[in-house]
């Protein structure tokens, strides 16, 4: 197994607050990787102190991104090594057209030119498999998106940018099952065995299509179980509070 | 590829490059402006005698008018000194090595090559652009549209000009405006009879500007009624000034049933104190659109206004000012409604860093019988820094009660949460500013003619760089 991301001994503050207290986390090609646990546990911050958001200040340990070390590096740069995060929110960009956005990533990311018509075409194809509309194309960043149209967008960029590691930010919340439905079919298209997934959820109803390899349960800032995919279903049936005594 | 359709006009012919070398040797130790140095303006132009006289009586308010008071302030610009801004003192001919650095570097970034400079310094380009011109032109005659330099026009067509000049931006107006009726100089002339539809844009390109016919162009567009044209006035690359005055003055007649859309982008060199009078008066039905950009300058004062003159008349003001560092940007519109079933929307935007003050100063009125009129206006600005301003000043004046009026002013920054969701994109920094910068200004960009949109572009990106430390 090729490893991608390495986690360790993670410790991040936001505000001079401490939410992770001390992260050990490994992924690996191929792999699908949940993080699962309650509101305000530090979910959304392990993904975003991968992404490297200067809000989330790295205070101990250390983020290494196939062997290298990444803790100080920029965020574009993560982007460019194959780091990819859907957010939870995605701001709107006014101004900015998908198409123009989604591209200019592209570019950036891959450092090549891209052309235009063959562009378009993948845009295309790719929103089509999303049931994304394709007038959205040459709409403003998600201004006057709905959720699911957010999230959609969020997914389209994924599947054109082709990171190696995905961290999906409850890209399922406040969604419909017809939307979970496409997001997770998304994801599904999009993963094989040379790329990784890291899915942070609180819902189980994106994992109906979606299989993890692991299963981690986030309480206070800490790891506190790792499983395979029954994790899931039992957590489902006791509830977070069985595993706050192991915090 | 096809070469792209442009008409140039320049705004010098040969005589005025003649009066300039006059001017050298008869005035050279003169301060002040007189009423000889007037004469020889006009006499050296060849004017019919009814322009000496409204020159000398502009010179005359000139001299009795203040500056007026609200203005920012322009005490770097020596009003003694006013005859050497409007007689150069340097030859701008072949004159590449007397253009700031900044300016060269603009030109070479914008990706004017050397040839196509070198070229636009001399008298090749002009003959150059004069065969584009006609080429186009031919086109337009047979409709009866006259698109010419304004001292042509003056001998050619000197009734309609006589009819209009002056008469909508009086030299009464202010110490500006008379200083324009006395030394103006240069500008285009525009006219469109009944019904005809310009389908083309006129474009008005002055790259680099030629000795003092930059200063105090004057320009005149006719589009009469039911008639329809879209007149663009910028330049590529930074206009170059030899002294620092600019005193521009735009007049736009339209009559009832018609359109006319006025676009520009101005980017004057940062020594630059513009003081430009634009005024549009709109008939029955009739449309003005203006877009504008307004970039560089040390000093602007530049608020274009529109007299809704006609019922149902209407106006749209689409605007963007940039200021960076040492710059004080004072623009907006001014509308007024004077008469019933009015409409106008006003939508500004400006962009502040580096210290520069980005002032939105706006006059709405609408008149006693301006019933059922409906105006908007959506002021929104950005500050790229702490150390930048930006304001907004509205006067708004309403003497009916039967009115629709919408006022929406937004201060903003760029946040950092769009900046770290387009890194998450693998995008730097730098170029997240500039996409959030250029995207602040897409309405109004995509409201130009692709190839000034792509200027105003190059032009955001060039006053960003070196923003981030």
């Amino acid at each position: 197994m090729a490893e991608l991301l390495r986690v360790e001994n993670l410790h991040v503050s936001v505000e001079g607050k401490e939410i992770l207290k001390g992260i050990d986390l490994t992924i690996n090609k191929g792999e699908i990787h949940v993080v699962m646990g309650t509101n305000g546990a530090g979910k959304s911050t392990l993904a975003n102190a991968i992404m490297g958001n200067p809000v989330y200040e790295v205070t101990e340990g250390s983020i290494t991104f196939e062997g290298e070390d990444i803790t100080e590096e920029d965020v574009n740069n993560r982007a460019k090594a194959g780091i990819f995060m859907s957010f939870q929110n995605p701001i709107a960009i006014p101004g900015i057209t998908v198409e123009n956005f989604i591209r200019t990533a592209k570019a950036t990311v891959t450092g090549e030119n891209v052309r235009a018509l063959a562009f378009k075409k993948e845009l295309k194809s790719k929103m089509d498999e999303l049931s994304f509309d394709q007038s959205y194309a040459q709409r403003y960043v998600n201004e006057g998106f709905s959720g699911g149209e957010r999230k959609k967008n969020e997914i389209l960029q994924m599947s054109i940018l082709d990171p190696k590691l995905a961290m999906l930010d409850e890209t399922d919340s406040g969604l419909d099952v017809d939307a979970v439905r496409i997001v997770s079919d998304g994801v599904d298209r999009f993963h094989n065995e040379n790329n990784a997934v890291l899915i942070i959820t609180h819902h189980n109803s994106i994992l109906q299509k979606l299989k993890p390899d692991f299963v981690h349960i986030l309480i206070n800032g800490k790891i506190v179980k790792t499983g395979d995919a029954s994790l899931v279903a039992e957590i489902e049936t006791k509830g977070y509070d069985a595993y706050k005594a192991l915090v | 590829m096809e070469t792209r359709k442009k008409t140039h006009v320049e705004e010098m012919d040969r005589g005025v490059y003649d009066i300039k070398n006059e001017f050298e040797y008869s005035y050279k130790s003169n301060a002040g402006l007189t009423e000889d140095i007037i004469r020889e303006i006009w006499s050296n132009k060849n004017e019919p005698e009814w322009m000496l006289e409204f020159r000398l009586k502009s010179l005359k308010i000139y001299n009795e008018l203040d500056i007026p008071n609200w203005i920012p302030d322009i005490s770097g610009l020596n009003m003694d000194n006013i005859v050497t801004y409007v007689k150069p003192k340097v030859d701008m001919k072949g004159d590449w090595n007397e253009v700031p650095e900044d300016i060269k570097s603009t030109f070479d970034r914008l990706g004017i090559p050397e040839a196509e400079r070198t070229s636009l310094a001399g008298v090749g380009a002009q003959y150059d652009s004069e065969v584009v011109y006609h080429s186009i032109q031919e086109d337009l005659v047979k409709q009866g549209v006259i698109y010419t330099d304004i001292e042509t026009a003056l001998h050619e067509h000197e009734d309609l000009v006589k009819q209009y000049f002056m008469t909508l931006v009086p030299p009464s107006d202010h110490k500006f405006a008379a200083l324009h009726g006395a030394v103006w100089s240069g500008g285009s002339f525009v006219y469109v009879p009944k019904g005809v539809h310009v389908e083309i844009p006129l474009q008005s390109y002055f790259r680099l500007n030629a000795p003092g016919a930059g200063q105090f162009e004057h320009t005149l567009i006719i589009v009469e009624e039911g008639a329809k044209a879209h007149f663009i006035e910028g330049c590529s690359a930074p206009k170059y000034d030899v002294s620092n005055l600019h005193a521009g003055c735009v007049e736009l007649f339209v009559k009832d049933n018609a359109t006319l859309r006025y676009s520009t982008i101005e980017n004057w060199s940062k020594n630059m104190y513009n003081l430009n009078t634009k005024r549009s008066r709109v008939g029955k039905n009739g449309t003005i659109e203006w877009v504008s950009g307004s970039f560089g300058s040390r000093v602007s004062c530049l608020y274009p206004m529109s007299i809704l003159a006609g019922e149902g008349a209407h106006c749209e003001f689409t605007g963007v000012t940039f200021a960076g560092e040492g710059q004080y940007l004072d623009t907006g519109a001014k509308v007024v409604h004077a008469a019933p079933h009015t409409t106008s929307n006003i939508n500004s935007k400006s962009i502040s860093k580096s210290g520069g003050a980005a002032i939105y100063r706006g006059v709405l009125n609408i008149g006693k019988n301006a019933e059922h009129s409906k105006a908007t206006v959506s002021c929104e600005s950005l500050m790229l820094d702490q150390i930048s301003q930006s304001d907004t000043i509205p006067s708004i004046s309403i003497e009916n009660d039967n009115v629709d009026l919408g006022h929406e002013a937004k201060i903003g920054r760029i946040s950092d949460e769009a900046i770290f969701y387009l890194m998450t994109r693998g995008i730097s920094e730098e170029e997240a500013r500039a996409m959030l910068v250029r995207g602040f200004v897409e309405p109004i960009s995509k409201e130009l003619p692709l190839e000034y949109a792509v200027e105003m572009n190059n032009l955001i990106t060039l006053e960003l760089e070196g923003s981030i430390g």
